[in-house]
């Protein structure tokens, strides 16, 4: 399936999607673009961490609300569009949960797992306990410790870009997991892009590495570079300075406009995108 | 040649971690000290990270974040996020590192606002502050940043934390904050000047600046001084 067609007919508007499964690594960025071209409005994006493309959506107006343990732009800091959202309004206001890396990966697990809700030990102490909507302090019934019961994460969808697929959608993921297992079961539905598509002998030759099963995959997208600048071990390092690049660009709306233009709007799909990539002086 | 201030927070941040110590990572300078900790003095040091990595040896080249291909080359494990921060919670890890745009005297941490200016939010740093043993921050020393009580807990300390700055290394959270050292050329007033909260100077030394043997561990984990040769 092209990358178009997946977004169109797996997102819609209101969702709640999760691209951040690979905190720093394997981010989603070509799916995270076409939603931005796509114009989809009112999700609610959950995290752990996404590098900085949750920043993009949020600067494109596709975002109502956030649900992380971390939004920015993880080389230089701070989310400059996430700021504007959540200071000023702009381009309009934002709804922010905030969760640590593991009490998220918990709600995410409790969903997968179909329970209503994860125990932890962390937090205690601190004021992201105060939101009660997704944290609720709980006793240890066996022994009376008091716990924190963090709520279910259900996704409506999962994004996640890996090394290899078949055309079932079976995954094989190199290098850390982060949430990959937790956010693709917690979901309803699944897009899957890859950087190749490979015989199922070849998935089936290594089952461990298996990450995703085929049958929770709603859709299977080839899309080399799909996670262009974030890296993807085994087929190209972390860009950098695109990054940095960006971190510039988005300090000013202007400037973001110009790079939006230059590369979600200004390019039709990934392979534009890689084109106009290599032909950069 | 003399040490810049950056190459000092590193080497005090080395010094932190124990031959042996399981060690939750994080980025940017504790990057540099737990590689400088395993070519140095403590070669058996296990190293997590919060994407789902264990490492035993340094990264394999310059990164900037934990999920570049040098720090995930060469694991001894490629697992995932709940694995390694439930061990965590397990009480598994000696010495956790953490940074912050605020801190204040008992330890707390403020990444998620400060006034009306919103910063990234907790990634893992509310859990190791909670369940790690032994926590180290890494902060620029500021008046600003070193608050009497932070204006947002989003990360509290179970354990002990001692804290370095771009002026001194300090103990806090067991009793009132103590300077344990003064990095070269900086005195108490320097410090009580650029901290918002009362500093005990009882029996302060100066920071030992990087030995031989960190310094070239320094320049093999940073060899483009990326991250240690910007002044304070």
């Amino acid at each position: 399936m092209t990358m178009h067609d997946a977004i169109e007919r797996f997102v819609h508007d209101g969702d709640r999607v999760s691209a951040a499964c690979g905190l720093e690594a394997r981010i989603p960025f070509a799916a995270g673009h076409e939603i931005i071209r796509q114009k989809k409005r009112d999700l609610t994006l959950v995290g752990p961490i996404s590098d900085a493309l949750y920043d993009q959506l949020i600067g494109a107006g596709c975002v109502r609300a956030v649900e992380a343990a971390w939004i920015g732009n993880v080389g230089t800091g701070l989310g400059h569009n996430f700021r504007r959202a959540v200071e000023r309004g702009d381009p309009h206001p934002i709804t922010v949960t905030d969760y640590t890396n593991l009490t998220m990966a918990l709600g995410l697990r409790a969903a997968a797992e179909g329970v209503p809700f994860a125990v932890t030990r962390s937090i205690a102490g601190t004021d992201l306990a105060a939101q009660q909507t997704v944290f609720a302090p709980v006793a240890d019934p066996f022994g009376g410790e008091k716990l924190t019961a963090v709520k279910a994460i259900p996704l409506d969808v999962a994004i996640v870009h890996v090394q290899r697929v078949d055309d079932n959608g079976n995954a094989h993921v190199f290098g850390n997991l982060g949430t990959t297992h937790e956010s693709v079961r917690a979901a309803k539905r699944c897009i899957v892009t890859a950087e190749e598509i490979v015989d199922a002998k070849i998935i089936r030759s290594q089952p461990n590495a298996t990450i995703v099963p085929g049958f929770l995959v709603s859709a299977v997208v080839h899309e080399p570079g799909g996670a262009h600048p974030a890296p993807v071990l085994g087929v190209h390092e972390r860009d950098h300075a695109f990054f940095e690049a960006y971190s510039e660009a988005s300090r000013d709306l202007a400037a973001w406009a110009a790079w939006r233009m230059q590369w979600i709007d200004g390019v039709s799909d990934r392979a534009a995108y890689l084109r106009r990539l290599e032909s950069r002086p | 040649m003399t040490a810049s201030p950056r190459a000092i927070m590193v080497a005090a941040a080395a010094r932190q971690i124990r031959d042996g110590d399981v060690v939750f990572v994080g980025m940017r300078l504790p990057l540099i000290g737990f590689a400088v900790a395993k070519l140095t003095h403590a070669p058996n040091a296990v190293g997590f990270f919060e994407n789902g990595l264990i490492r035993e040896t340094p990264a394999k080249g310059f990164v900037v974040t934990m999920g570049d291909g040098p720090n995930v080359s060469e694991a001894t494990s490629a697992t995932t996020l709940v694995d390694v921060m439930g061990m965590l919670q397990a009480g598994r890890v000696d010495v956790g590192f953490l940074g912050g745009a605020e801190v204040d005297a008992i330890g707390n941490l403020n990444t998620t606002r400060v006034g009306a200016a919103r910063l990234p939010g907790s990634g893992g740093g509310g859990d190791i502050a909670a369940h790690a043993k032994r926590c180290v921050y890494i902060m620029e020393h500021e008046r600003r940043r070193f608050v009497e009580r932070v204006s947002y807990v989003t990360s509290h300390p179970s354990g002990d934390v001692t804290l370095i700055t771009t002026l001194g290394v300090f103990a806090l959270g067991n009793g009132s904050p103590r300077a344990v050292s003064l990095h070269p050329g900086v005195n108490e007033r320097n410090v009580q000047e650029a901290t918002g909260f009362a500093i005990d100077f009882a029996g302060v030394v100066q920071t030992a600046p990087p030995e031989p043997a960190e310094t070239v561990a320094i320049a093999a984990a940073d060899p483009n001084g990326f991250w240690t040769n910007e002044g304070a």
